[in-house]
């Protein structure tokens, strides 16, 4: 199969399109929070992970200390270890290459690799989205933080609203099911509560404790959480359920775990579990 | 300079965490819980983030045009908007707010 008419790379190539475009809220928000162009564009080159990305500047912006705001990012940026492992059994990239994967080791890449069944597509899955989204994220944040220089008071223009509709965004994919719905509401609350008693930034800290006990004690859910912020699959229609459960069956060694990041959003159980989420998917 | 240390910091984590998970041995992957905690610390620390940033200032809880943000951009997810569309949404609602006199 040639590159053009691979499937894995039309889907990683829009995905990093719709992914990239919104590097422009980044940048924008991030010059509103205070950081300047180089600085923003450090978070995108260097930490490149939307999620991260946007707790740093979240924290920053809110008034909290960069201690807190690199604790935020550093726990957000925690999944993407697991993508990696994940990665590592699917793709096995060897040497140099390696150090490569991990720093294009995100939510859109893993989803788009993970989403296929052939190793060959995998693969090209993978580095496509990967770099495509690296490329155009970081292109996009540039022109983002120059246009929000140029705006002036970002209040005015609502970009404090626009970061509580940037995390809402990427809150929703994850909280379809009821129980992620319930984790959310509970981390919200504890963050409301412990906002008047303890310095900015911290609250969100707290939050990720609370997250974390409840991860911990719980058992069987361990793909909640991990969706990505754009769905590289979403108008694929049926030939991606095809896909998953292809998956399933073909990779003995790493398929099991593998699979089950996605396979677990068609089974019947997950349906029913979603029966008022909204119906987003 | 203080804040390009933090910057710094927070991506030699980031990368460290992902290069971690191409180097752990692969019996690692078979314990769940690893991914279940990766799983419920983004959904925590994305619902605290969304609600530092709606209702806090500095250490006050405080309602303002950003709790309008906060629901037109539901709004737009419901309808599937996508991500850029929601964000632009959310300033809209703001903005438009404080035109009409709102904190």
């Amino acid at each position: 199969m040639s590159f053009t008419e691979s499937p894995a790379v039309r889907v990683a190539l829009s995905i990093s399109i719709a992914t990239g475009l919104y590097g422009v809220s980044f940048g924008a928000l991030s010059v509103a929070a205070g950081l300047d162009f180089w600085q923003t564009m450090a978070l995108s080159l260097l930490l490149f992970s939307g999620g991260s990305q946007f707790a740093f500047i979240g924290v920053i912006g809110g008034g909290g200390s960069g201690i807190a705001a690199m604790s935020a990012a550093a726990l957000l940026g925690i999944r993407n270890g697991v993508y990696g492992m994940q990665l590592n059994a699917l793709l096995r990239p060897q040497g140099a290459l390696r150090f490569a994967a991990a720093h294009v080791t995100i939510d859109e890449s893993t989803a788009t690799s993970t989403g296929q069944s052939e190793p060959a597509e995998q693969r090209r899955g993978f580095w496509v989205a990967g770099i495509g989204v690296f490329v155009l994220w970081n292109l996009f944040t540039a022109v983002g933080a120059v246009a929000g220089n140029a705006l002036g008071d970002p209040k005015q223009w609502g970009l404090d609203g626009a970061a509580v509709a940037a995390f809402l965004a990427l809150l929703w994919p994850r909280i379809r099911g009821r129980q992620p719905a319930a984790i959310a509401a509970c981390c919200a609350l504890a963050t409301v509560l412990t906002v008047p008693f303890v310095p900015s930034g911290a609250p969100i800290l707290v939050a990720a404790v609370v997250a974390g006990v409840i991860g911990w004690f719980r058992h069987g859910h361990e793909q909640e959480g991990m969706e990505p912020d754009v769905e590289p699959y979403e108008h694929e229609g049926h030939s991606h359920v095809e896909h998953g459960h292809h998956g399933h069956g073909h990779h003995g060694r790493a398929g099991d775990r593998v699979g089950d990041y996605r396979t677990p959003r068609h089974d019947s159980h997950i349906r029913a579990d979603d029966g008022d989420g909204g119906g987003t998917q | 300079m203080n804040l390009w240390l933090w910057i710094l910091l927070a991506a030699a984590l980031a990368y460290g965490t992902k290069l971690l998970g191409y180097l752990v041995p692969a019996k690692w992957m078979a314990n769940p819980r690893m991914s279940g905690v990766a799983g419920t610390l983004t959904i925590g620390l994305l619902a605290a983030l969304t609600v530092v940033n709606t209702a806090a200032d500095g250490q006050h809880l405080v309602l303002d045009a950003r709790v309008g943000s906060l629901l037109a951009a539901a709004g737009a997810l419901l309808l599937r908007a996508p991500f850029l569309v929601v964000v632009v949404v959310g300033a809209a609602a703001a903005a438009g707010l404080r035109l009409l006199g709102l904190p």
